[in-house]
């Protein structure tokens, strides 16, 4: 028999780790799929600009066996000589509460044995799958004319500029101000000072479907109620701005009156005072007339509120919903309704028989899922349960 | 590692397995073959290179792999129990790094081929896997990926729980015989008694391999004895299971029998292999920059670690002890146990030949040696983990109960007729180190679908005894009234 061999072969071939790694991956998409509603709601998800991994508990995935419980078990350990009882060997991290094994926590090397329980997933695996499923309802080709427009606004100062757009004021000014410190002794003009009025070209944007996000700011919506108006409109923007590269999406914050507001402010800060809820379907309507033709552009109003609204205001709401409808491919209207009360702004609406028209009601963190696929799907949507 | 690293290893080898002989070191003709990294992480993850698939060993790949690429670790070398021997060398590795591992994996496969642990051991496991896999696979084209899948994530979850030692064996041949011997009078009386037979030819059909019409209602036995091996208990008389599936569990249980051993002498065989490497590799004729490399790559291999036990370090300091305290012994253990100078090597044959991990700590891990390797124990105190025994015995028990069974809980099948109703009652051999119940209560729902009734397991949780339950839908537990 020969004693031993010594050989190289060519292994290019040899798949199989990657392959099982890749059922292994297409489990973990499984897993993200029947956890989407849970993800979607994920508070450190949304309040991290979208950086942030999160560890999802995929229960699918981790191999359970019948085994020690290590945290309760004493375990050796090699010191480097006159270890003493009390020593410290590693420190735990405080409040881990279930943390099942080691593997886990600070200083994770150091620890026996690895086993996570949770899978890491980045916003983008949760957004590949969430937003296979979404997509703008209904939507229609409107007039393509007018993809561009070549008017030209002056809206800028600035330090260079042509002669001819010389801003005569504003240089003025700012010589006035200079020469004010001490040592000036007169108003003189030098180049510094000098200002021009620089244009911008205004093209309006090739896509036409605008969103009209409403969002209730009042007192009476508390923490949960925003969270997860929020929630909502974080998705559907991230979703929209994937999927449809030019949608338009105005914020329309209110309480008894409306006010247009950048994103930034309409996703971090709070407001109070009463609820007219017809103030924000005036806005809406306002700027549907002003900028937003219905013959040339998709348009979808989504609301977000409590439903508490001034129960005399309720009439009003109607109307002007009715006529939003008239003009819009969808109308949602969403409601955050923790303790499934009767609301007043529901109980109006509950009447509704426009297919426009598409409401949903959140009672948990884990519904805003359900709304986003009831409101952002084909004709009809899907009920909430 | 170039063709001409190739022949100086070729040539290398050739020496080293002369040494190895010259030491008296026992073992199969050796099959080396050298892979790229991802291959030899395949085989680490899967434990043998033709063995069927399954996604956790896809995960357990990813992991390695990615800790390989993060430099985070790294495996040498992977050696199969199998005759011929096959070691896998890393193609990254370093000629000196690919010299040491294979004066290494000399010594495994002697102690292999010689450990009591191995003796029953199938030396054609390569093929056998093989075989096993190409069944699974027609298995996932006749019942669907997803059916397959499931039942290898349940028998996979349940595969530990077996019994590989020689007294399960004995008894399982007695069992056997006894089942022959019962079936043959089943026969008999099959022409009279058997309401199901439709003719009289019924037995001579199941000659043709065509199983008997009321096989599902096969008689649940109780074990006659309380059955360590819950895989076949399971096997043989779960109500559920079609034939293929026995057939997958069988698969897994006879590759779990034959990985068992190593579960039982990890300590001992990586300290032989580490002991020999150390001992060829100092015979070998290294330059000065190799000397240098295997000392860095030894020291490596044997660094202690705080939270754990490394089997390398203190199977090593074990071995040497052995050798010393045989070659040079104490004028107390001359007369105590007449015990001759210079018969240390002798010792440590026969020591590799007799014990697993359990005996050899028990026998050899003196006082001496644990305060010289400062061994303690350390365990959770409010949030922080402490050191809280230096006791020299203490700390052997604790180290030598960790290993008992491989260092997987004992669970004992106690009936499998249970409350009268076919269901299974496990009962766990509780020694002081609770279970993890977060798993168990994940782990028995896999036991429900291979038993395919209500299954119970009695355990003890702060003192009590309990009983965790599963019934298809849901979990429960109870404390067992006194």
């Amino acid at each position: 028999m020969i004693e031993f061999t010594l050989e190289r072969e060519d292994w290019s071939l040899h798949r199989k780790g990657q392959q099982d790694q890749e059922r292994h991956r297409e489990k973990v998409r499984e897993a993200i799929r029947e956890n989407l509603a849970d993800l979607v709601s994920d508070e450190s998800l949304i309040m991290s600009d979208g950086r942030q991994i999160v560890k999802v508990p995929i229960r699918s995935l981790e191999e359970y066996r019948i085994r020690y419980n290590f945290q309760k078990g004493r375990h050796a350990g090699t010191g480097s000589g006159n270890t003493k009882v009390g020593d410290v060997v590693a420190r735990g991290r405080p409040d881990q509460d279930g943390a099942p094994g080691p593997g886990q926590g600070e200083g994770a090397g150091e620890q026996p044995g690895v086993d996570y329980t949770e899978a890491e997933v980045t916003l983008d695996d949760i957004q590949a799958v969430l937003f296979r499923e979404l997509e703008l309802p209904d939507l229609a080709d409107k007039e393509a004319a007018d993809m561009t427009v070549d008017t030209v606004e002056f809206r800028d100062v600035r330090k260079k500029g042509l002669s001819t757009n010389i801003d005569k004021k504003r240089t003025l000014l700012q010589a006035i101000r200079r020469s004010g410190r001490p040592h000036e002794k007169r108003v003189s003009i030098t180049p510094e000072d000098l200002r021009y009025k620089t244009w911008e070209d205004i093209t309006k944007p090739d896509s036409n479907a605008v969103i009209l996000a409403m969002m209730d700011l009042s007192g009476s919506m508390g923490l949960f109620e925003k969270y997860c108006a929020r929630t909502f409109f974080f998705w559907m923007t991230r979703f929209l701005r994937t999927k449809y590269a030019n949608v338009q999406i105005r914020y329309i914050a209110h309480h008894t009156e409306a006010h247009e507001v950048d994103e930034e402010h309409f996703f971090n800060k709070g407001e109070s005072g009463g609820t007219i809820c017809s103030s924000a379907y005036e806005y809406a309507l306002a700027m549907i007339r002003n900028e937003y033709p219905p013959e040339r552009y998709n348009i979808y109003p989504i609301h977000f509120s409590d439903g508490d609204n001034l129960t005399s205001d309720n009439e009003k709401c109607v109307k002007l919903v009715t006529e939003l409808c008239s003009m819009s491919r969808m109308f949602g209207y969403a409601e955050v309704n923790q303790y499934s009360r009767a609301s007043t702004l529901m109980s109006a609406f509950g009447k509704f028989e426009l297919p426009q028209f598409r409401k949903y009601v959140i009672r948990e963190k884990s519904e805003v899922y359900g709304a986003l696929r009831h409101f952002f799907s084909q004709s009809g949507g899907v009920r909430s349960a | 590692m170039t063709n001409e690293e190739m022949e100086q290893l070729a040539a290398s080898i050739e020496q080293m397995t002369e040494i190895a002989k010259s030491f008296g070191l026992d073992f199969y003709p050796m099959r080396y073959e050298v892979c790229p990294a991802d291959i030899i992480y395949t085989f680490g993850a899967y434990g043998m290179p033709t063995r069927f698939h399954h996604w956790s060993f896809g995960k357990q790949f990813h992991r390695m792999k990615l800790d390989y690429d993060l430099g985070m670790s790294r495996i040498y070398e992977l050696v199969i129990n199998s005759n011929p021997c096959y070691a896998f060398l890393l193609d990254g590795n370093t000629l000196l790094q690919n010299k040491t591992v294979c004066a290494h994996v000399l010594a495994h496969c002697d102690f292999f081929k010689n450990n009591a642990t191995f003796r029953y051991t199938s030396r054609d496991m390569v093929e056998r896997m093989a075989a096993s896999a190409e069944r699974i696979y027609h298995y996932e084209l006749q019942y669907g990926r997803g059916r397959v899948e499931q039942l290898l994530d349940a028998g996979l979850a349940l595969s530990e729980h077996i019994d590989a030692s020689t007294d399960g064996r004995n008894a399982r041949k007695v069992v056997k015989q006894q089942q022959y011997l019962h079936r043959r009078g089943e026969h008999q009386v099959v022409f009279t008694s058997n309401p199901h037979a439709s003719t009289p030819y019924d037995d001579l059909w199941e000659l043709d391999g065509k199983p008997p019409a009321d096989d599902a209602k096969k008689p649940i036995v109780k074990p006659r004895a309380a059955q360590k091996d819950v895989m076949l208990f399971v096997i043989e008389n779960s109500s559920t299971l079609e034939e293929w599936e026995r057939d997958i569990l069988s698969i897994l249980r006879e590759e779990m029998l034959y990985f068992w051993p190593q579960l039982e002498t990890k300590i001992m065989n990586e300290g032989w292999a580490t002991y020999w490497h150390l001992r060829i590799m100092r015979e070998m004729d290294l330059t000065d920059d190799e000397a240098i490399e295997f000392a860095k790559m030894h020291s490596g291999v044997v660094l202690p670690s705080r939270m754990s036990i490394n089997p390398y370090h203190i199977g090593l300091a074990l071995w040497e002890d052995i050798e010393r305290r045989w070659n040079e012994p104490t004028a107390d253990e001359i007369a105590t146990f007449g015990r001759q100078p210079g018969q240390g090597r002798e010792k440590m044959f026969e020591v590799r030949e007799m014990e697993n991990d359990v005996s050899f700590l028990r026998n050899y891990l003196t006082k001496d040696l644990i305060e010289k390797l400062d061994l303690y124990l350390y365990q959770k105190v409010g949030n922080d983990w402490r050191v809280v025994e230096t006791d020299w015995e203490k700390v052997r028990n604790t180290i030598v109960a960790s290993r008992v069974n491989g260092g997987i809980p004992v669970l004992y099948v106690e009936d499998g007729d249970y409350n009268r109703n076919g269901e299974l009652y496990i009962k766990h051999e509780y020694e002081g180190v609770e279970l993890d119940l977060r798993h168990l209560e994940r782990t028995l729902p896999y036991l429900h679908r291979v038993w395919g009734r209500q299954v119970h397991l009695q355990t003890v949780v702060e003192g009590r005894d309990v009983i965790f339950s599963y019934d298809g839908k849901k979990t429960q537990r109870r404390f067992v009234k006194e």
